[in-house]
């Protein structure tokens, strides 16, 4: 005769995974319109933010708009700008600073790529720092751009998952 | 009363006589090439009565690599009360390429020498406090002396793409 073992651990099998699954969509749906951001603006591209952030664009529709100075109270780190070496380890501390959950937004192609910065004293694209999420293209983007990446970074975070809180440590 | 901008390199060429190289005018801007020992005094005869350049514009370095005299220090000069221009230059030689420091004539060439050693390695005589102004410490070299290399990274902190600097 041929048993069939069941796992009955918890509220089982199903329902486990749906609680898991409707968790996860309300931690993701609750952080992705609180993204409290950490403007890093070094160059031009910062006309361009303050363009996105400010009342024609409007940042805040999106959940947003709270810009925090103090890496310690941001989720959203916003390079905006060219970084330069002798800058480079001031972008990386404010990111160490910062408490997780965080991400990283490379805005315009000088935080992309170095830009058209290909000399002696720019930084090649932050990722050579630093982890990024998102990038945005362009030499500023257009605050519609902007906001496309940024509706893609919330996408990104509604569908973290947060099983690790309930495994074990390894 | 109003100097003309002719009487001014006039003026000069009588009073340096063998001390001024060339002279020049290009779309009504005049430029006179100097010997560099003579600097400092025909700075301080401009910045005097009656011409009054009370005013550093700018000052600046230009590196021709294989020429004997390899950089040509460059200063443009501005006289507010007689609204005068002229600019200046004079030839250092790449072994050597040192020049009086104009800091106790005008203050605000304190940080414009400051950049061109920086950039070019020209040491100014006499000035307070000659020390890079944007690169960092412990950066090598002059990075717009023309035989810096295109391709040289000097990062503070290590880069996650090593081959990529
Ligand atoms: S990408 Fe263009 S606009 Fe943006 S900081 Fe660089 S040079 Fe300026």
């Amino acid at each position: 005769m041929g048993e069939v073992k069941t796992e009955k651990k918890g509220l089982g099998g199903m329902a486990g995974g749906f609680i898991t699954t409707s968790l996860n969509a309300m931690i993701g749906w609750g952080r992705k319109y609180s993204l409290f951001q950490y403007p890093f603006i070094t160059a031009c591209c910062g006309m361009e933010y303050m363009s996105v952030a400010c009342a024609h664009y409007d940042l805040d529709r999106f959940g947003m708009g709270w810009t925090r100075f103090s890496p310690r109270q941001a989720d959203m780190l916003l390079v905006v700008g060219t970084i330069t070496h002798k800058e480079a380890p001031v972008l990386k501390t404010v990111y160490d600073q910062m408490t997780e959950p965080k991400w990283v937004v490379a805005f315009g192609a000088c935080a992309v790529s170095g830009g058209i910065y290909d000399n002696y004293a720019v930084v090649q694209g932050i990722d050579n720092i630093i982890p990024v999420d998102v990038y945005i293209p362009g030499c500023p983007p257009r605050p519609e751009t902007v906001l496309d990446a940024l509706i893609k970074l919330q996408k990104k975070v509604q569908k973290e998952g947060h099983e690790w809180r309930f495994s074990k440590k390894k | 009363m109003a100097i003309q901008q002719e009487k001014v390199v006039q003026d000069l060429k009588e009073r340096f006589v063998e001390k001024i190289k060339e002279v020049s005018a290009h779309f009504g801007d005049d430029t006179v090439v100097i010997e560099r020992d003579s600097l400092l005094d025909i700075i301080k005869f401009l910045k005097a009565e009656p011409y009054d350049f009370a005013m550093l514009l700018d000052l600046t370095c230009v590196d021709y690599m294989g020429q004997p005299d390899r950089f040509e220090m460059v200063y443009h000069l501005f006289s507010l009360s007689k609204n005068l221009r002229l600019r200046i230059k004079t030839r250092l030689p790449g072994k050597d390429p040192s020049v009086e420091s104009l800091t106790p004539v005008w203050k605000n060439a304190n940080w414009l020498e400051r950049e061109a050693y920086d950039m070019f390695g020209v040491r100014f005589n006499g000035h307070p406090y000659l020390k890079r102004l944007f690169m960092y410490d412990g950066f090598e070299g002059h990075p717009l002396r023309k035989n810096y290399p295109l391709r040289r990274r000097q990062p503070i902190i290590r880069m996650r793409k090593q081959d990529d600097i």
